[in-house]
């Protein structure tokens, strides 16, 4: 399984986890876990997500979903899960 | 499971913090492109570098995005040239080749340095060596992406004076060829005493003779990172100051150990060592005094100055140490002027001396560092601040460095522009008490006494 962290960064809005969802549906890309709350007054929302299925390479994965933060008016990042177990667990 | 926010935390330290992984340095032997032939020495040069890290660039910038981190920079460092090229030079234009062979070479792939146009000459120097010295002028005037440095000393063989003096002069010559730039070719320049063989920073990175054919050097960093942690922890006593501090010294250097890891998967290069350096940027919050001053200075420069110093550095190597499975490089807090815009301020409000720099060198990597003095200068006045720094480094066996600018046609009061991540400084005013019969005494300053622990 190759895991991955998708954030939405944010002002809350109708329809963000919907136009999100819908392209890694598309993308054949499997979502295993969300959790969002409300920090420091902006929507925060993160995403566990196995890109195992997808055909796109990585790279091409996360500057879509870019493009696609642009479009709604969010920030939304891709990174693999690597990067946030090795600073926050030993 | 990783939980929202601790992505949260991670990404402000990158966003909002300046975290990123400095550099990612090749080091690469060039002890097999070794020829008396000088063509073929820099074909053989060409060739070796070209294979070994043309994929450098591409495998940084995809790691950049695998794990959303910016990697700044990609170099290369080689084999001291003094070494390279003894056979084939003669004269200090044969080494001007070589080092146009590597400007070349790092334009090709695409890195912004390529370190290692050096010589080691703690004890004495070859001809070779004193030919590559005299070339360094010359091939700094007429390069862009070459580094040089020089090691003088080291705690075991004492100091090479003869180098100090000639280092004097040549790094007053190197300020006349590139006074045009205000002197640039002096910012990519460094002279060292016990330079380390693995160190993956400019100017001062080379491969030594002790390393592998190719190995994978890592640079992290994150003043700014630090400098917030600091913050949070403002009334709390030292014990919990310190604490903080080695936290997130780790954290970050986790993510520079995975950086290396992947580089040295992608490049298929083994992993050497992960240096620990905390290295400004002249961007806003991502300096070291602003680390000093959150600690509860006024300036950088006040008396406790060298006290934080010394705890910022000695938290930053114990958080980082664990965090890494190999460490190595300069590892420690760097206190470059012209690149860390908190020193830059203290030193034009009169907070921050050379005399203070020189104290804080004594507690951290690694010495005297871009820094910008009139160019009236003279080259007993730049041998006899070498020789200083270099005796810090000798008694104390630490490495100590010089990386000092004498900007020709400008004087206290002005200031100069380097450009890009080289920064801008006040010209600081230099002790103008003459050391000139003591730097033309030559010879070697004897090892000190505890280098017969053994």
């Amino acid at each position: 399984m190759n895991k991955a962290i998708i954030t939405v960064v944010g002002k809350d809005q109708v329809g963000i986890i919907a136009k999100v969802c819908t392209y890694l549906a598309d993308a054949k890309i499997n979502i295993l876990d969300i959790s969002q709350t409300i920090l420091q007054g902006y929507f925060n929302m993160m995403m566990i997500v196995d890109v195992t299925e997808c055909e796109n390479d990585f790279a091409n994965i996360a500057e879509t979903l870019e493009q696609l933060g642009q479009e709604i008016g969010v920030n939304i990042k891709l990174q693999h899960e690597d990067i946030f177990n090795k600073m926050h667990r030993l | 499971m990783i939980n929202v926010f601790e992505v949260a935390e991670t990404n402000k330290m990158i966003e909002q913090e300046n975290l990123d992984v400095r550099t990612i340095t090749i080091g690469i032997s060039l002890l097999d492109c070794i020829d008396s032939n000088i063509d073929v020495l820099c074909d053989n040069i060409h060739t070796k570098i070209l294979s070994t890290a043309k994929n450098l660039v591409s495998t940084g910038n995809d790691i950049e995005k695998k794990y959303g981190i910016p990697i700044v920079n990609k170099r290369v460092s080689v084999t001291p040239i003094a070494i390279v090229g003894s056979s084939a030079c003669h004269k200090s234009e044969d080494f001007v080749k070589i080092a146009k062979t590597l400007d070349r070479c790092a334009k090709e792939i695409g890195v912004n340095f390529i370190g290692g146009y050096s010589a080691i000459v703690s004890k004495g120097m070859t001809k070779a060596d004193k030919l590559l010295i005299e070339s360094i002028p010359q091939a700094l005037k007429e390069t862009e992406f070459v580094c040089s440095s020089v090691n003088v000393g080291s705690t075991k063989t004492g100091l090479n004076m003869d180098a100090v003096k000639l280092i004097g002069e040549m790094i007053k010559e190197t300020a006349e060829q590139t006074k045009e730039n205000d002197s640039i070719g002096c910012a990519k320049f460094v002279v060292f005493c016990n330079a380390p063989d693995d160190n993956p920073f400019m100017a001062g990175a080379f491969h030594g003779v002790s390393e592998a054919d190719a190995i994978i050097n890592v640079g992290v960093s994150g003043p700014g990172v630090v400098r917030n942690a600091i913050k949070n922890a403002k009334g709390k006593d030292f014990g919990e100051l310190c604490e903080i501090i080695k936290k997130t010294a780790f954290k970050i250097t986790r993510v520079g150990q995975l950086v290396a890891l992947e580089a040295s998967k992608a490049l298929d290069i083994p992993f050497g060592i992960i240096d620990l350096s905390l290295a400004p940027t002249p961007a806003i919050g991502d300096s070291i005094a602003d680390c000093l001053q959150e600690m509860g200075l006024e300036r950088v420069g006040a008396p406790g100055t060298t006290a934080a110093l010394a705890i910022l550095n000695d938290q930053v190597k114990k958080g980082g140490v664990m965090a890494s499975s190999y460490v190595g490089g300069l590892s420690g807090a760097f206190i470059p002027v012209s690149e860390d815009q908190g020193m830059i301020d203290a030193v034009e409000m009169g907070a921050l001396t050379l005399e203070k720099l020189e104290a804080m060198t004594c507690v951290c990597s690694v010495g005297l560092d871009m820094i910008a003095i009139p160019g009236s200068t003279s080259a007993k006045t730049l041998s006899g601040i070498i020789a200083d720094e270099m005796a810090i480094g000798m008694i104390n066996q630490k490495t100590t460095a010089v990386r000092i600018i004498p900007v020709i046609g400008k004087d206290v009061g002005e200031t100069v522009e380097f450009g890009g991540l080289l920064g801008y400084a006040p010209i600081m005013p230099v002790n103008t008490f003459s050391c000139d019969e003591f730097i033309d005494r030559g010879g070697r300053i004897p090892a000190p006494i505890h280098s017969f622990k053994n």
